[in-house]
């Protein structure tokens, strides 16, 4: 096999069904074998798990203030002991883990959207539209992330957005910068695809643009694409968690794991309280290595360049 | 090679253009700003301060004023420490970069030598707990990464200052003062290396690893190198190369992402300043910040590619 | 008759492949004497090339190994001997030319460089001896104005350039086997010739035992004293090679010598072996080219022939002949 893309590229129109799926099998046979990996996707969705159903099972789901139950350490009755409002910290761990694994998917998908589309059409077309959405990006990325989305941060917090709409806001922020090297990916991907003889063939038949470009170029940059996205999540979860904590993300009530870790911006908390800021961490740091390894797997499994 | 770097002069001063456009863009749709943020003053004085600063002018043409200030080094007063942006970038600038280039410099050396190690041994244990290691370094947030380095060897072991750059009240002047400002520097050099390291080792195995199987590689072994010649001088020299591009990269990247860790560690670098200036919504301040990390990217991007050019031979001639 | 100066015997070289193991060199021996030149021939996929990175012991690890068999240069067994004894043998007495020459140097350093290294590394020169042992080496193998070519770097080369760097380092120190994998099958036709001629120049100046390996027949006229053809991982057959064209034995050497084209002889399309090399994992016990063969019999498809003498220094593996030795 000499590339996977090659391979793709052989099926792409007529024979796609059977030799799609096999291609799928071949890579998640290959990914079984990655150990690594597959305690990266274990994890993830015991992860996933905790968040979602977990707060079913606890009592102190409605998150209501307790005042006697302020500050207190790990206990029988609060594993992880309790915040400054009496709310059990391991319960409100899976309430804000439900938000930044959310905001952190949201996020990925529509930067790979955007990106791709973007991508898909200024490789394709090249010229002016090439000209024009690839200046965009550059202009985008000569400012470093962390900046930027301070900057919008910081308007939003100017603004008074509601606190129920940051959350969407969040994630529009961080596609916004995810997508100019997304869309640098696929393009490049897609300039040396259309080179490739089975885009000679589709031009042959005539096909219409829309076909050419979505039906038989995207899905070449797809295995690819996977990666990326799947590290992009964890790249998410982490700027959120900065923006977070710096209150210029998600902002409290709504609890997310980078404004729990807020708590250390106390210094009785941070020194005296480790419970309320230690766990959040681990939290973040768990999920963004169990994606990376599972990224990292997938691109062994998927890029042929690094087999063997 | 003329033509080329005109073009990519060019080239740059438009994306710079751009930048402006959007980094003045973003803080003009910002409500609110110094003037207003201050309710000690009076509606008078406000209106006094806006004109003296400009502010009651309409947007685009403020944006020209700046752009034409800009474009003659002068990026306005910062309305909070009451100097120029110039100056004071250029105050804190020196402590960032001493930093950054302390831990650019461990970052690297760790992941060529571990990056390297680790491609010679692929698949052994050494590899897979590097491998890992690489990951989990990469996962951390920074603020957390940091918090818990503070809580852990400055608060509890007591090893090290929690923060700033010199002890509170401290006159050591010298050596002793050289040594105060190391003994600072290391848990926030040792976090900024810990993000920086991850990566970067990743990318060096990556690299190694497609090297030494070219052919080139076998012919030096044909030849009868020493592995070490083999591994150090054929294999390293190509895999470093592509590298130089990256420090392009790398280098505006540890500016913006130090900020983090400036603010936790209270060092007094351009990243405490930016975070301050945040809190106050100093703008001129904050724009001028943003445009030197913008400019920074675009030339030392246009610098690597230069150096990258006189570096590899396959390009130097073309 | 001189020594034999390589003597392989029963080499076996297997790789470990996640499909199973692939016995790439599969029971193979073979003999060079001081200065003669011995060419494997075969196609693509036989084993020729892991037998000469077996004989350098640089056989890809950890999937590739040499798991039997000895491999004697001058009487000392190679597969004994520590890695840097091995590393002292390469590039000093046994030295490889490879394929590509485009992709064999390494495009960050000098031509000059890399054909001074082995001479510090063997030869412990200095680095003026070095560089002007290195400027005569150039010259040596044909190029013109050498001082300019040291400073140069391998992209500004022709292939056929490279191809002569890469003689040019191989001979730097005087080896007494040189081993040259396909050195002209990258190369234009006219650029084959002037390579050739070289080698042969080489071997008769310096009397430098060659170990050619090459699917090209007309190569093998040009060059060799003794041919020994491989078929999946085996020789097959083997003898001088005048005695070889013109008596060819094997089914799959006269199919060989019938898909070569001759000067003079018009036919309306070239003989072919129908069929491929067979997939090397997982072999039943017959005689591998049974099913492209057309002389093929019963005792072919379950079991395998072995290596007989027929004529002197002639001998062949296929059942075709084994029953007239036997009758003899």
């Amino acid at each position: 096999m000499s590339s996977i893309v090659t391979e793709t590229a052989g099926l792409a129109g007529t024979r796609t069904g059977a030799r799609r799926s096999s291609l799928w099998r071949d890579t998640f046979a290959k990914l079984k074998k990655n150990k690594v990996a597959m305690c990266g996707l274990v994890f993830l969705v015991i992860m996933f798990l905790f968040c979602f159903i977990g707060p079913f099972f606890s009592p102190y789901a409605s998150g209501k203030v307790n005042t006697v139950m302020i500050n207190k350490p790990p206990s029988m009755a609060h594993w992880l002991g309790t915040d400054n409002l009496g709310r059990d910290i391991l319960t409100r761990l899976m309430q804000a883990g439900r938000i930044s694994l959310t905001v952190g998917l949201a996020a990925m998908l529509l930067s790979v959207f955007i990106g791709s589309v973007l991508g898909v059409v200024a490789g394709y077309y090249r010229g002016v539209v090439d000209q024009i959405v690839m200046r965009f990006a550059d202009i985008l990325m000569t400012i470093p992330g962390l900046p930027l989305l301070f900057i919008i941060g910081a308007i939003l917090s100017e603004w008074k957005v509601p606190t129920d709409y940051r959350i969407y806001i969040v994630m529009l922020m961080l596609s916004l910068i995810g997508w100019p090297e997304l869309a640098r990916l696929v393009r490049s991907q897609i300039l040396s695809l259309r080179e490739r003889e089975f885009m000679q063939a589709t031009e042959s038949l005539g096909l219409r643009d829309h076909r050419k470009l979505f039906f038989h170029l995207l899905p070449n940059t797809i295995p690819i694409l996977i990666v990326v996205a799947t590290l992009r999540v964890g790249g998410a979860i982490l700027s959120e968690s900065v923006l977070s904590y710096l209150g210029l993300g998600v902002v409290p009530p709504t609890p997310t794991w980078g404004n729990m870790i807020d708590a250390a911006n106390t210094l009785i908390d941070f020194q005296k309280r480790p419970w309320l800021w230690i766990p959040p961490g681990f939290a973040i740091f768990a999920t963004v290595i169990s994606i990376n390894l599972l990224g990292d797997g997938l691109r062994d499994a998927l890029d042929p360049k690094m087999k063997r | 090679m003329k033509a080329y770097i005109i073009r990519r002069l060019l080239y740059m001063v438009l994306t710079l253009f751009g930048a402006s456009v959007l980094i003045f863009g973003l803080y003009a749709l910002t409500p609110g700003d110094f003037v207003d943020n201050n309710p000690k003053l009076t509606d008078e004085r406000k209106a006094e301060l806006k004109q003296m600063y400009g502010l009651d002018k309409p947007v685009v043409e403020r944006y020209f004023v700046w752009l034409g200030n800009a474009v003659r080094g002068d990026f306005g007063y910062s309305l909070q420490y009451q100097q120029p942006v110039t100056s004071l970038l250029s105050q804190y600038i020196w402590n960032s970069f001493l930093i950054a280039s302390a831990s650019t410099l461990f970052t690297w050396l760790i992941a060529i030598v571990i990056g390297v190690i680790s491609a010679t041994r692929q698949y052994s244990f050494f590899d897979s707990a590097v491998t890992i290691g690489a990951f989990a370094a990469m996962s951390f947030p920074s603020f957390f990464a940091g918090l818990l380095i503070i809580k852990f060897f400055a608060v509890d072991l007591g090893w090290f200052p929690p923060g700033g750059m010199i002890t509170t009240g401290s006159n050591a002047t010298g050596l002793a003062y050289v040594w105060e400002v190391i003994d600072h520097m290391f848990l926030p050099v040792l976090v900024l290396t810990m993000l920086g390291v991850g990566s970067l080792t990743r990318y060096f195995r990556t690299n190694m690893l497609e090297i030494i199987r070219q052919d080139f590689i076998r012919t030096a072994r044909a030849k009868g190198l020493k592995e070490k010649t083999v591994v150090y001088k054929h294999a390293l020299r190509n895999a470093l190369l592509p590298a130089i591009t990256l420090l392009g990269f790398e280098l505006p990247a540890l500016f913006g992402g130090a900020i983090i860790t400036e603010k936790i560690f209270n060092w007094p670098g351009v990243g405490q300043l930016y975070m301050q200036a945040f809190s106050l919504r100093d703008y001129p301040l904050l724009m001028g910040f943003t445009m030197f990390l913008a400019i920074l990217t675009v030339v030392s991007n246009l610098l690597a590619d230069l150096l990258y050019g006189v570096a590899d031979p396959r390009v130097r001639l073309k | 008759m001189t020594n034999a100066l390589l003597t392989i015997d029963h080499l076996q070289t297997h790789f470990f492949t996640p499909s199973g193991v692939v016995k790439a060199v599969n029971d193979i021996s073979l003999r060079v004497r001081e200065g003669e030149t011995v060419c494997i021939v075969g196609e693509s996929g036989c084993g020729k090339s892991v037998t000469a990175m077996s004989v350098l012991g640089l056989v890809a690890e950890p999937q590739g190994k040499v798991v039997g068999g000895d491999i004697r240069f001058d009487g000392v067994d190679l597969l004994q001997l520590s890695p840097l004894e091995k590393q002292q043998l390469r590039g000093n007495d046994i030295a490889m030319i490879f394929q590509e020459p485009m992709s064999s140097l390494n495009p960050v350093l000098t031509i000059g460089e890399q054909i001074m290294e082995p001479l510090w590394e063997h030869l412990l020169l200095s680095k003026k001896e070095a560089r002007a042992k290195a400027i005569e080496l150039i010259s040596l193998v044909g190029i013109p104005r050498p001082e300019e070519i040291m400073n140069a770097y391998p992209h500004q080369l022709s292939g056929g350039m490279l191809q002569r760097i890469m003689i040019a380092i191989a001979i730097s120190c005087n080896p007494r086997l040189l081993i040259a994998d396909e050195p002209t099958t990258a190369l234009d036709v006219t650029i084959q010739a002037q390579i050739l001629d070289l080698l042969r120049e080489i071997k008769e100046t310096y009397n430098t035992a060659i170990l050619l390996i090459t699917h090209d027949l007309g190569v093998v006229a040009e060059m060799a004293d003794y041919v020994v053809v491989m078929y999946a991982g085996k020789v097959i057959e083997e003898g001088p090679v005048l005695e070889l064209f013109s008596n060819p034995r094997h089914p799959y050497t006269r199919g060989l010598l019938q898909a070569k084209p001759v000067i003079g002889q018009r036919k309306k399309r070239l003989n072919s072996i129908p069929g491929q090399v067979p997939n090397l994992i997982g072999l039943a016990d017959s005689c591998y080219f049974h099913d492209r063969c057309e002389s093929c019999m019963s005792v072919c498809r379950l079991k395998q022939p072995e290596l007989k003498q027929i004529d002197d220094g002639h001998r062949v593996a296929c059942w075709l002949y084994e029953e007239e030795s036997g009758l003899a």
